[in-house]
């Protein structure tokens, strides 16, 4: 495998569309310019289970500018593609308040909206069950976990050992629903053209776009074209198609030669665009008394829904976090009557650092033992489950960097020892990781024309930075400055990128980059001919199966906790990461401190709050559904250690868009106990 | 489309007239909650009387007697007990010029307090002191047409009390409604003993700010006393030397852009340790901005301690009814009122002290 020679990589090249960004020119999907689009508006369900027995729609279609009314009885079929999330108006059957049980088409949104209000369904309710309860009789072990690890794993004999131990903690922790919610909602504009069809698709993946809709409409790829030109969040929300978008290709079907936009509503975004399951994490550490752990017990219990299972990767990240030879993680799930949950910020990783991160604490202060000392203590040489060697691990020296930084040593051992002004002070620490992930299955053609390098290649930009630091992989692949580079992306036009999710996105397409200026430079050298034009597709990873490749953080937090009232506010947050090369500091930082304030918010506000009589979220705007304001943002600082990492891919790179949100939730909840002497095992803390 | 009307009159008599001749009109000040219920479907007004160009935006001093804005309408008589001048709000003036108007924050900080404690800078840009006070519950089943609500309508039952009870009320509620007033202003103006200038038909009343806002009994549909068409034109602070010792606490689940868990308006005068004068209001407790006037009974002559503040928080709470439900319920906010009462009691005390 090649290492790039890093010349622009590693420097904060500017936002390649800042400009268009800030200027407000940059265009999303609903924002792109149609002609005479029509509008959709749709009818949801009420209930959260039941089958719809009448349809009437004779009010809806008499209001002037309603174009078309589509209902499960006359909506184009669909294949089956065996995703009930997709199936939508091909059955009558009701699986999640909210579904969508009919549309309409109109001249106006507004118009769309007032007839859609009157369309009146019947429906035979059936029971339904939504509230979360681990002791559902429907529990069941999950078949599949998201990421595909195996959903269970276990060595020796972790329950005798956790008897034997010298030191035990056990404790249950829990983590609520929550909703991604990006600033721009899920929006597509569609438009037919025979069995063509054209979409804007708000997506952080357009093959993966294409290929649903192909699949879904029976058509070749060829006639499905996608752009996400700019995506204003995602955060695995948007990282597969989810109904309303079905709805809206759907909807165009029946209007060929005009286009449909539509652009979610932010209740919608809290019911049909998935969600993060909730978890009840029952930890068990076993520890001799100076502190080296016997047994890892994390058996998690997460919400799934009835039509479509997810599987919460939970306590995968623990099977990587600690040294201990008695060991098991499990995976349980109890199926409910809601839209099925997906992919948010972390999956597995957020939830579960939160059980584990605290329960070492937990130990640490069982043990008399300074928290970091026990993490220490218990670092593994190679992987604990599979035995395999890092690639590299610097959790001890992000540990060790962010105590020197965080001013740990001057932390008193004790909890309750500090109470400034009114307000209890404490501090906390918790690991973080995020494994590196390559995914295959994206093609890159490098173009040499008018002097400059075109480089093409379907990834998305959702705001991360993709483009900018593409065409920095791009220059130093190619040994040119940026400027002389052109990046495109964004469009099922291009040759096929993968998906911008799992901390992927840079590490498999600029892989694949790499690839592609390797074979350009083969071909033609360094002083190519107008036209010439090389392409790759995505490298295997040699070492893939043979180390193990992750990134590693250390989390630490400041709590202040009002003597009176228990409001809790985090003045300061710190978090040390070790992600192989930081290829752009700037877009780095930015990631690593949305990661962390949004664990932020995840430790502190984020709840959606089902009703279990009505089925849904009753918190689901953003008045209600709270996520950290501006003045809960205090002092927050990001900082990496430099890490040489010649395993994972030609850049060095490890993927940084989630480990800022791991551990962050259990720094503060242990930094909250340092505070207070009480420990909370529940998020939302407050 | 719901289609309404829209008239944007040159005076308030006009206004009035307007409104009273039609059973689905509402007055439309900055719009910030009554817009969002157009949208929601909660409101389905027939028309809409933009007040723009009707409630004045001046704050002016009131001399005793006097009257500020010279519309005559005698309400010096509510405040003949005070000597130096008041102050008169008109029912325009915008939130966030209240909160910074110089003579406002020297007499009555809990006020001005009160008013950054709410919403955001953009919000409070747009939204009006009228408005302010009669803007409606935030109960997420009141903004929710597809779950029922009394108070939206008055044959349909209660999804709150068997709900999501966190931010409803342990004061005064009925099995009918439980919804808390969301205003942070107004429990400063009750604290402070504030009255609205009321314009109707039959002409202008006074009533003060405590009185406004109704508990639900067996009809929550109405928030208020006042009755359809009547505009609040104003609202007049007395002039009052403990006011300048007042101060607003806000609990909330964030820093900042909350509604409050529990709120506290409070203004304290302290001689020789021992508690003088108090007045105290409650907010995010009560379907109305709650006057303490237990507490304030029980702590008249008290020590001015820790003790006798969570003594007094508790007598107010004597007749609390917290919900306990599925959903997490509301008891929590016990302990709170008694410690943002303690915490603002305290902090009053001490700036006396330095
Ligand atoms: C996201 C968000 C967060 C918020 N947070 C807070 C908060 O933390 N604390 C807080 O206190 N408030 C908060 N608010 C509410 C805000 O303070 C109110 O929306 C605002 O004060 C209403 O004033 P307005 O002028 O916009 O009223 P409008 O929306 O125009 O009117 C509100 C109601 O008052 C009536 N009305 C208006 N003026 C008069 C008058 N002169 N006479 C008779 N009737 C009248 C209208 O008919 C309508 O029914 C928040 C609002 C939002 C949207
Ligand atoms: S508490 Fe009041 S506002 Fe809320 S649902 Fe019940 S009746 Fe409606």
């Amino acid at each position: 495998m090649t290492v790039l020679d890093a010349r622009v990589m590693g420097t904060s090249v500017r936002r390649v569309e800042g400009p268009d960004k800030v200027t407000g020119t940059a265009r999303y999907a609903a924002d792109q310019p149609v002609d005479a689009p029509l509008h959709l508006h749709p009818v949801q369900a009420t209930v959260a289970r039941g089958r719809i027995t009448g349809l009437d729609t004779g009010a809806a279609r008499a209001v002037p500018g309603v174009v078309g009314i589509l209902t499960p009885d006359d909506a184009p079929r669909l294949a089956d593609l065996g995703d009930p999330e997709l199936r939508v108006l091909q059955h009558h059957e009701i699986h999640h308040r909210g579904q969508y049980v009919a549309a309409v088409l109109a001249e106006t949104p507004e118009v769309a909206r007032e007839a859609a209000g009157l369309v009146v369904v019947t429906v035979a309710e059936e029971p339904q069950v939504t509230a979360f309860d681990e002791h559902s009789p429907a529990r069941h072990p999950a078949a599949t976990l998201a990421n595909y690890a195996p959903p269970t794993s276990g060595i020796v004999d972790p329950d005798a050992a956790l008897d034997a131990a010298a030191v035990t903690v056990r404790a249950t922790y829990t983590t609520p629903v929550q909703h991604h919610s990006p600033m721009e909602p899920h929006a597509t504009v569609a438009a037919w053209d025979g069995d063509h069809v054209v979409l804007y698709e708000s997506s952080q993946g357009v093959a993966g776009a294409r290929d649903t809709v192909a699949a879904l409409f029976g058509l070749g790829e060829d006639d499905v074209e996608v752009a996400s030109p700019h995506v204003g969040g995602g955060f695995g929300a948007k990282g597969s198609l989810h109904a309303g978008t079905v709805l809206t290709v759907l909807a165009a079907r029946t209007v060929p030669g005009r286009a449909v936009k539509r652009a979610l509503s932010r209740r919608e975004m809290f019911e049909t665009v998935g969600h993060r399951p909730a978890t009840v994490q029952h930890l068990a550490l076993g520890a001799t008394a100076d502190g080296r752990l016997e047994a890892i017990t994390h058996d998690v219990v997460a919400s799934t829904a009835r039509i479509e299972e997810f599987g919460e990767p939970t306590a995968t990240g623990t099977r990587a976090m600690y040294a201990a030879p008695h060991r098991r993680t499990s995976h349980d799930l109890v199926p409910l009557d809601v839209d099925p949950p997906t992919y948010m910020r972390a999956p597995g990783e957020a939830p579960g650092s939160f059980g584990l991160e605290c329960a070492m604490d937990e130990l640490a202060v069982a043990l008399g033992l300074d928290p970091i000392e026990l993490r220490v203590r218990n670092e593994p040489e190679v992987h604990p489950e599979s035995g395999v060697p890092f690639s590299t691990r610097n959790l001890v020296a992000c540990l060790r960097r962010g105590a020197e930084r965080f001013g740990w040593s001057a932390r008193p051992p004790q909890p309750r020892a500090s109470l400034v002004d009114g307000w209890w002070h404490g501090t906390g620490v918790a690991a973080a990781t995020f494994p590196a992930i390559r995914f295959p299955g994206s093609t890159a053609v490098i173009r040499f024309r008018h002097g400059r390098y075109e480089v093409e290649i379907g990834a998305t930009d959702i705001g991360q930075g993709a483009r900018t630091v593409l065409t920095q992989i791009a220059a130093d692949a190619l040994g040119v400055p940026t400027d002389r580079i052109e990046v495109a992306i964004g469009d099922t036009a291009l040759p096929r990128g993968t998906v911008a999710g799992g901390s992927s996105g840079t590490a498999s397409w600029g892989s694949t980059i790499s690839e592609a200026a390797d074979r350009f430079r083969d071909k033609w050298g360094d002083d190519p001919e107008e036209g010439a034009e090389a392409d790759a597709a995505t490298p295997d990873n040699p070492w893939a199966g043979e180390l193990s490749m992750a990134a590693y953080g250390a989390q630490f937090a400041e709590v202040a906790v009002h003597a009176d009232t228990g409001e809790i506010r985090v003045p300061r947050l710190l978090g040390v990461y070790a992600a192989g090369r930081i290829l752009n500091p700037t877009l780095a930082r930015s990631q690593f401190l949305g990661g962390m304030v949004w664990g932020l918010s995840m430790a502190l506000h984020e709840r959606s709050v089902v009703d279990p009589r009505f089925g849904h979220v009753v918190n689901h705007d953003l008045a209600g559904y709270h996520i950290a304001a501006h003045a809960d943002v205090r002092e927050m600082t990001a900082e990496w250690i430099d890490e040489d990492d010649p395993y994972v891919n030609p850049m060095g790179s490890k993927g940084i868009g989630e480990i800022g949100i791991v551990g962050t939730a259990a720094a503060i909840a242990n930094a909250a106990y340092h505070a207070t002497g009480v420990r909370r095992r529940e998020l939302p803390l407050m | 489309m719901r289609p309404f009307t829209y008239a944007r009159p040159d005076d308030a008599e006009a206004a009035v007239a307007t409104v009273g001749a039609d059973p689905g009109a509402v007055f439309l000040a900055g719009g910030t909650n009554l817009l969002d219920h157009l949208k929601l479907g909660v409101a389905t007004p027939s028309s809409v009387v933009d007040l723009g160009r009707v409630t004045s935006t001046a704050i002016t001093e009131l001399d005793d007697g006097g009257d500020g804005d010279g519309d005559g309408d005698g309400d010096g008589a509510a405040r003949s007990s005070t000597t130096r001048s008041g102050l008169r709000i008109g029912a325009g003036a915008l939130n966030s010029d209240v909160a910074a108007h110089p003579l406002v924050r020297r007499r009555y900080p809990a006020l001005a307090q009160a008013l950054l404690a709410g919403a955001s800078g953009q919000l409070r840009n747009m939204a009006t002191t009228g408005g302010n006070l009669l803007q409606r519950t935030r109960c997420v089943y009141f903004a929710d047409t597809t779950t029922p609500c009394t108070k939206r309508d008055l044959t349909q039952p209660c999804s709150a009390r068997e709900g999501w009870t966190r931010y409803h009320a342990i004061l005064g509620a009925s099995e009918h409604c439980l919804a808390t007033h969301p205003s942070d202003m107004a429990v400063a103006l009750v604290a402070l003993d504030a009255t609205v200038q009321v314009l109707g038909a039959d002409g202008t009343r006074t009533l003060p700010v405590a009185e406004l806002h109704r508990l639900p009994g067996d009809d929550p549909t109405h928030d208020t006393v006042l009755r359809h068409g009547e505009l609040i034109t104003a609202v007049d602070l007395p002039a009052s030397p403990i006011a300048a010792r007042s101060a607003y606490r806000k609990v909330r689940d964030r820093a900042s852009y909350a509604f409050a868990l529990v709120s506290v308006a409070a203004a304290l005068g302290v001689r020789e340790g021992t508690v003088a004068d108090v007045r105290i209001a409650l907010g995010g407790v009560a379907p109305k901005p709650w006057r303490a006037t237990r507490a304030e009974d029980a702590l008249r002559g008290a020590p001015a301690t820790d003790e006798s503040y969570r003594a007094a928080a508790r007598a107010e709470l004597a007749d609390a009814d917290p919900v306990e439900s599925p959903l997490g319920g509301n008891r929590f906010k016990l302990d709170l009122v008694v410690g943002a009462l303690t915490d603002t009691l305290r902090r009053l005390t001490e700036e006396q002290h330095s």
